[in-house]
């Protein structure tokens, strides 16, 4: 599942935007020292290849739905991890930015998700111990198939992670979990499938084409230890940052983590939170939030909203019920009169 | 200008899978001559052109172009005086433009902005195509993609264009702009191709190609009348040069079936 | 996949209206990434049960869709069709966070209701957002800016041939699906060891092309960077207007614009 801006904070999305990029600039400098030209329109094109290869489905075994390819585990055997996360970064971006897939600030939470996890666990510790240069059928089938089943569910708590850190949704950590990882396994499973489906047959059409991916690109230990204690650091960062916002808006974390912990909240009021974040609300005053003030109006209400207008509940609510509409009214009306102006020029 | 002249020794090449697809061929050719080389699917043609500009290295024998055998230290030269037009115009337009796909090879030349985007222009005006300079590739009808591929070799100014079917999958119009153009240019011309009605208006040389092997090279008057060796080469008569059937009747044609009924 | 194949339609009308010329159009291509990007942010960064507050970043779209001259029609499709996954995203919020937060006269409105209206409008603004940047920019001036901003040029050069070559393989693609679906019949023949088969084959076509053009680029000088011309300048108005529309983004984010109207015209009705 590709992250959505919508469900993202900005503490989250900046962070993963960081992580990401640095992941993407560390590739890039490794893939250029590589020397390779050839791979250059290569790693183009293998990018527009996911894009076709999804114009064609399947039939899922047993269940008669259909699937379509991922990828990320065939560009990481074809091209290595360090290509291969640019091309999945790539692919990416172009369904971000025409597809509606994710978003801009969700680009580095999904390029994580989804790239990170395949190139650089699944496939140097997963796929290449198990698989060896694939010229065992069996080998290649069993592990690809971990390795696909791992990233996925690797990508999946990633997802979960993040919008919960986020959040903007409401579902708390446990249900959210629930509910993913097993349809994480599934897809995973069958990503597994295509993808020995698709290696295998290129090992028997072709087999120097992977033997060529195999060979020049020597996966050192060294390299790979490298990325990884890269990889704990920025998860680290990640995590105390993530931490420091999560203390100072505690909304999303702790009360999805008290929720799951069987707390039953569900019906009582957030008393100490909901204090805790009025009283942020007014320290950091980015704007009054009558939502909240509706809620509680003998506590934050009239010190929090603007102070010339009289801050009764009922009236700010109403003031924002028709304050929108007309926003709204107006964004129509403006794109029209725009519109036909420039159909008349 | 003996520094434009082509030169095949004795070339060889087999596949890393075992087929053996050119096999001994030899040729010269001299300056501002056009020279076709055609022959039947699969009989080398593509092999051979490939070695031209240093794409694949010879196995056997040599390749001269000018006074320079190929070898890895005079490839910049050659790929610079060997200008290649592929069969598939989307292989060769791989920028997001007309313009920077035309100033792709100007720039890695290494010469200054304003060089290249005068040497751009020029080409693209030489080949009738200013006009496109800002779309992307893929949004090009067929003859308008191939007219932009050879804006992009000429921008190189080559002295030799080595072309890989350049009429295939042109409209009958784009074709014959595209041979009109062809015909205004003074460069030496290689051209591989089926196209034989192509031939007869551009090369007056002609080289047949079967199996790897060169099995005739001469004046492309004599080769396409020569009929046993077209057959044997998998080769038809160019429309052009049979009696037609539509004009002068069906009886021509009849007795001409007839004829190689009994011969067999 | 009638989806995927509706979205290469889409590429090719973004694509043409990149191409159309207007003010927005004009703009220096990092202007609009970076107006994208705080756009983006600010709507991200309003508190969960905001709605009203948000609206006008709807107005700020629509005057940029109208002076770009781009059909609001089309992005709005585009919005609807994503539309299903936006409430997927936010239908969990009713159910797990019901406290009333909001009277409207009778009807209790909780939490939970506010979170997942607001989830779908930042749905809308953010993807609204993105097919606006697209559609007024184009997809190389987005690379060209993203790589004038300090992203790796093999990235940025990948990137633009991938965009390339979506079309002519999807093309590919669809030739094999088709060709496909003619000859399989009751669900037999879409398996995947058939699968397995069709995509390895596009695969390997699709590595012999790279090797083509490779070719084509060693053909014309090709040394491993690609370099591109005519380095575009950041004109005095461009970063005037940047500075604008930054100045007018984070005002709309700062002040409740849609209650500061309501209040307004609540206020003249006695």
């Amino acid at each position: 599942m590709h992250m959505a801006d919508a469900l993202l904070s900005p503490a989250v999305g900046g962070v993963m935007w960081a992580t990401t990029a640095a992941t993407i600039a560390f590739c890039a400098r490794k893939t250029q020292r590589d020397l390779d030209d050839r791979k250059v329109p290569l790693m183009g094109v293998l990018g527009a290849f996911i894009f076709a290869a999804q114009m064609i489905n399947f039939t899922i075994p047993a269940t008669g739905s259909s699937g379509h390819l991922g990828g990320g585990m065939i560009l990481a055997i074809l091209l290595g991890p360090y290509a291969a996360l640019l091309v999945i970064a790539s692919v990416l971006t172009v369904q971000a930015l025409f597809f509606a897939d994710g978003g801009l600030l969700a680009l580095g939470c999904n390029i994580f998700n989804l790239g990170v996890f395949p190139c650089f666990i699944a496939y140097p510790l997963i796929y290449k111990p198990v698989a060896g240069d694939g010229s065992s059928p069996k080998r290649l089938a069993f592990g690809a198939t971990l390795a696909a089943i791992v990233s996925l569910q690797l990508g999946a708590l990633g997802v979960v992670l993040e919008t919960v850190a986020s959040g903007i949704s409401a579902l708390p950590l446990g249900d959210f979990l629930a509910a993913m990882l097993p349809i994480h396994f599934a897809i995973g499973l069958v990503e597994g499938l295509v993808t020995t489906a698709v290696i295998s047959f290129v090992w028997k059409a072709r087999p120097e084409i992977l033997a060529y991916s195999a060979v020049s690109r020597p996966l050192g230990n060294l390299s790979i230890a490298k990325v990884l204690v890269g990889l704990g650091l920025a998860a680290i960062v990640t995590g105390g940052a993530l931490s420091w916002f999560a203390s100072s808006f505690p909304d999303g974390l702790e009360w999805s983590m008290a929720k799951t912990s069987g707390q039953e909240e569900l019906e009582a009021p957030h008393q100490g939170i909901h204090h805790l974040l009025a009283g942020i609300q007014e320290k950091t005053a980015f704007l009054p939030d009558y939502a909240f003030q509706s809620n509680e109006p003998q506590a934050s209400a009239p010190e929090a909203s603007a102070p010339s207008w009289p801050a009764v509940d009922a009236g700010t609510t109403t003031s924002g019920l028709v304050g929108g509409g007309l926003t709204l009214f107006l964004a129509v009306a403006v794109g029209f009169l725009l519109r036909r102006r420039t159909q008349f020029r | 200008m003996s520094h434009h002249i082509v030169e095949v020794q004795d070339l060889s090449y087999t596949y890393p899978d075992g087929a053996a697809a050119v096999r001994g061929i030899s040729f010269r050719i001299h300056h501002g001559e056009s020279v076709a080389v055609v022959g039947a699917n699969g009989a080398g043609k593509s092999t051979l052109l490939l070695h031209l500009n240093g794409a694949l290295t010879p196995q056997r024998g040599t390749v001269r172009i000018g006074d320079f055998p190929l070898t890895k230290a005079t490839l910049r030269d050659i790929r610079r005086t060997v200008g290649m037009i592929f069969q598939d115009p989307d292989d060769q337009l791989f920028m997001p433009t007309v313009f920077e796909d035309v100033a792709f090879g100007p720039l890695n030349l290494g010469l200054p902005p304003e060089e290249v985007e005068q040497r751009v222009l020029a080409s693209l005006a030489r080949v009738g195509v200013e006009h496109l300079r800002d779309r992307p590739p893929y949004k090009l009808s067929g003859g308008e993609k191939r007219a932009v591929s050879i804006a992009a070799v000429l921008a190189m100014s080559p002295d030799i264009l080595v072309m890989d079917e350049p009429s295939a999958n042109l409209d009958p119009r784009a074709r014959r702009t595209l041979i009109e153009l062809l015909a205004g240019f003074h460069h030496t011309k290689i051209i591989a191709t089926h196209d034989l009605d192509l031939v007869l208006d551009l090369c007056p040389r002609t080289i047949v190609i079967r199996e790897g092997q060169i099995m005739a090279d001469g004046p492309t008057r004599d080769i396409f009348t020569n009929d046993r060796l077209l057959e044997e080469s998998h080769l038809e008569k160019p429309l052009r040069m049979q009696a037609c059937p539509v004009c002068s009747g069906s009886m021509a044609r009849k007795t001409e079936d007839a004829g190689s009924v009994h011969e067999h | 996949m009638a989806n995927i194949e509706s979205a290469f339609v889409d590429l090719g009308i973004l694509d043409a209206l990149a191409a159309r010329d207007s003010i927005v159009h004009r703009l220096d291509p990092r202007v609009k990434v970076l107006t994208a990007a705080v756009f983006v942010l600010c709507v991200v960064s309003f508190d969960k049960y905001v709605i009203a507050a948000m609206l006008p970043f709807a107005l700020f779209l629509s005057l940029i869709l109208g002076l770009a001259g781009i059909p609001a029609r089309f992005v709005l499709k585009r919005l609807v069709l994503v539309a299903p996954f936006a409430v997927l995203l936010g239908l969990f919020n009713p159910f797990f966070d019901r406290q009333i937060l909001l009277h409207l006269g009778p009807v209790a409105v909780s939490g939970g209701w506010l979170s997942f209206l607001s989830i779908l409008l930042r749905f809308g603004l953010t993807v609204g957002a993105m097919l606006t940047l697209i559609a007024v920019t184009g997809f190389n001036g987005v690379c060209m800016a993203m790589e004038k901003m300090g992203m790796p040029k093999i990235f940025a050069v990948q990137l633009l041939l991938l965009y390339r070559y979506i079309f002519v393989l999807a093309d590919e693609g669809q030739r094999m699906h088709r060709a496909r679906a003619l000859r399989s019949f009751d669900g037999r023949g879409t398996g995947i060891t058939t699968y397995g088969h069709l995509i390895g084959g596009l695969l390997l076509r699709t590595l012999d092309r790279a090797q083509r053009i490779h070719l084509a680029m060693l053909c014309r000088g090709f040394d491993g960077t690609i370099r591109t011309s005519r380095p575009p300048r950041l004109v005095a108005r461009d970063v005037l207007l940047f500075a604008l529309s930054c100045l007018l983004l984070i005002a709309m984010r700062r002040y409740d614009c849609s209650l500061l109207l309501g209040q307004f015209l609540t206020g003249l009705v006695p």
